[in-house]
């Protein structure tokens, strides 16, 4: 089959390689209809994130049919099904998937032993990510192995386009919890930093979970248009002092609500010095993340107000200001998505029409144009905000 | 075909048959192979300053010999970096570094005055070598005042946003409505 597959940092190839099998009871295969490209497979894409290997295949983004299934799987999938797929393997059954923490399921690391070392515990297994989360191949091919399918899947309804469904197995959930994070009241100012297609749907959700203000915050002109038409109020951080337009917009109080949809590659430029230092230490490897974003949301938060932060974060981030965190009494939090735990009200949403998540797809080409798209969407060429790919 | 990769891939998970055609543009390989030189040759400096300064004629700049190779070793590892752009750029200013420090060497009585003027070709030819990588690899982000499509209608409620809003709104008078 045809799969996009990393081959180091700025090269990923549309290979052909072999077809997934069955490897344990509880596997499924999907054939693949719809898949994405997001905005944490550029941190792959430029090697931020340690534990890639030549190779190993792309994509947590996918949806298909089920085409075959283990002897395990007990009736939960068949053949003909279905489903998009969580880019969180989880077990549905250890202490932390009852709990609804599916992002730290304690099963499904395959690869356990080097996330105990990193991290202090492993987390979930991922698709199409690092080998500190298992090293699963990735759904941007034609097909897919679904390990432990049983629990992981999401059923979806024929009659509804992938287009509407697909991101329920990642961004739409994440920017979802995102929000839900920040226990957003009537009366809060929602601050959002970053308008890639994660900061899109965090904007949507915090409309729906009743904000009173949302404030979304780029560089880009065409995100921070899709930003103003779900709702928001814009800043432009290269043409205005965000401090200063947050103040503003909240009569000198600072947003309740922060959330960071940026991650640990903000971008490096001569106004923000502080970002050109990270950039230096990156370098030298004294430094692994760019917590630019951190800095100014701790900075800039109302006291009491909480920081909520879906953008990935990979090793060490330095001058955090613990002192200002600390004495505002903030609470931060934190974490790939528990997506499963999201998806019955989201999937109901999307079909009441309460919203319809395709708005931020920009491309829909074939995968066998991933490897070109991949600079696209990282050089933010041609507007593009959110590509799907057709294998 | 034989992929080294294959020998590291998990049991049963899919390997690769044969690879596809690579982006990399012979200009990403040239700004390759220059942040390798540029470490190479930083490491040397570094190190072994003093090899340097006897070869050119030049013996008591040893700090300076050293301090140039951290500079080397630096803009090399930005080269060899996504942002290989700013580090070809920086190899450019630092030839003309490497230059302005040989030019001050070639006097009439240093009898190495053959080997700086070798050095100096040297320095020129990379340099030329730097600014061909430097141009060739632009960043391919649309300049700021580029036309850009917009986004104006896609606001992903299909029943409007102030229908989004109200509907939010609701939710909460029904949770105050339960406690009372
Ligand atoms: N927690 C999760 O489960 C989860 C899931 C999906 C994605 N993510 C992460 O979310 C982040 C965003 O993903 P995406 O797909 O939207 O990526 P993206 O790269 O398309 O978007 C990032 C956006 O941030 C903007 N930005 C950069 N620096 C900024 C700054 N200083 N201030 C404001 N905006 C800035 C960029 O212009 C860009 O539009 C990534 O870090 C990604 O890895 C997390
Ligand atoms: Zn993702
Ligand atoms: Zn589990």
């Amino acid at each position: 089959m045809k799969a996009l597959v990393w081959h180091g940092k700025e090269d990923i190839r549309c290979d052909t390689v072999t077809d997934p099998e069955i490897q344990d009871p509880r596997d499924a295969i999907i054939k693949v209809t719809s898949c994405a490209i997001c905005g944490s497979d550029l941190h792959l894409f430029h090697n931020f994130i340690p534990g890639m290997l030549p190779g190993d295949i792309m994509g947590h983004e996918t949806m298909g049919e089920v085409v075959e299934v283990g002897s395990g799987v007990d009736g939960k999938l068949k053949k003909g099904d279905r489903i998009v797929v969580p880019f969180t393997i989880i077990c549905g059954e250890c202490d932390q998937c009852k709990r609804g923490n599916f992002s730290v399921c304690e099963t499904t690391n395959r690869k356990r032993h080097l996330a105990d070392k990193v991290f202090g515990h492993a987390t979930a297994g991922l698709f199409g990510y690092t080998h500190l989360t298992g090293g699963y191949p990735g759904g941007q091919a034609e097909y897919l192995r679904v390990p432990f399918a049983d629990a992981t899947h999401i059923k979806v309804p024929a009659g509804i386009p992938d287009e509407q469904l697909l991101f329920l197995s990642d961004i739409f959930p994440t920017g979802w919890q995102a929000a839900v994070q920040c226990d957003i009241t009537p009366t809060d100012t929602v601050a959002i930093w970053g308008c890639g297609p994660v900061g899109q749907m965090a904007i949507r959700s915090a409309i729906l979970l009743g904000a009173n203000q949302v404030i979304a915050i780029d560089c880009l002109p065409e995100r921070l248009s899709m930003a103003e038409a779900g709702g928001a109020t814009t800043i432009n951080f290269e043409t205005e002092s965000v401090l200063e337009r947050l103040k503003e917009l909240t009569d000198g109080r600072g947003p309740e609500k922060c959330i960071d949809c940026v991650g640990m590659e903000s971008h490096v430029i001569s106004s923000l010095p502080d970002t050109l230092l990270d950039r230096a230490k990156q370098l030298v490897m004294v430094e692994s993340d760019r917590p630019h974003v951190l800095r100014e949301m701790i900075y800039v938060c109302r006291p009491g107000g909480i920081i909520s932060v879906p953008g990935v974060y990979s090793g060490f981030s330095d001058m955090l200001p613990m002192g200002a965190f600390m004495n505002k009494g903030l609470t931060m939090r934190t974490g790939q998505t528990h997506v499963n735990r999201w998806t019955e009200d989201l999937l109901r949403r999307i079909e009441d029409g309460e919203i319809d998540p395709s708005f931020v797809i920009t491309h829909t080409v074939p995968l066998e144009q991933g490897p070109e798209m991949y600079q696209v969407f990282r050089d933010k060429r041609d507007s593009c905000v959110k590509v799907v790919l057709k294998p | 075909m034989f992929h080294f990769s294959n020998i590291v891939r998990t049991k049963g998970d899919p390997k690769i048959v044969e690879s596809g055609p690579s982006l990399k543009r012979p200009e990403d390989q040239l700004a390759r192979a220059l942040g390798w030189f540029s470490i190479g040759l930083g490491v040397v400096e570094f190190f072994a300053p003093r090899r340097v300064t006897e070869t050119l004629g030049m013996e008591g700049h040893e700090t300076l010999v050293r301090a140039f190779g951290v500079r080397e070793i630096l803009s090399g590892i930005m080269s060899l970096s996504v942002d290989k752009n700013a580090g070809l750029w920086a190899r450019v200013g630092g030839d003309g570094l490497d230059a302005a420090a040989l030019l001050s060497g070639l006097t009439s009585d240093n009898p190495r005055k053959g080997n700086i003027a070798l050095a100096l070709l040297m320095v020129g030819g990379i340099a030329m070598l730097d600014y061909r990588a430097a141009q060739d690899t632009k960043p391919r982000r649309p300049p700021r005042d580029a036309r850009r499509k917009l986004y104006p209608n896609r606001s992903g409620f299909p029943k409007g946003i102030e229908s989004a809003r109200s509907k939010a709104r609701q939710i909460p008078s029904h949770a105050a409505a339960g406690q009372s």
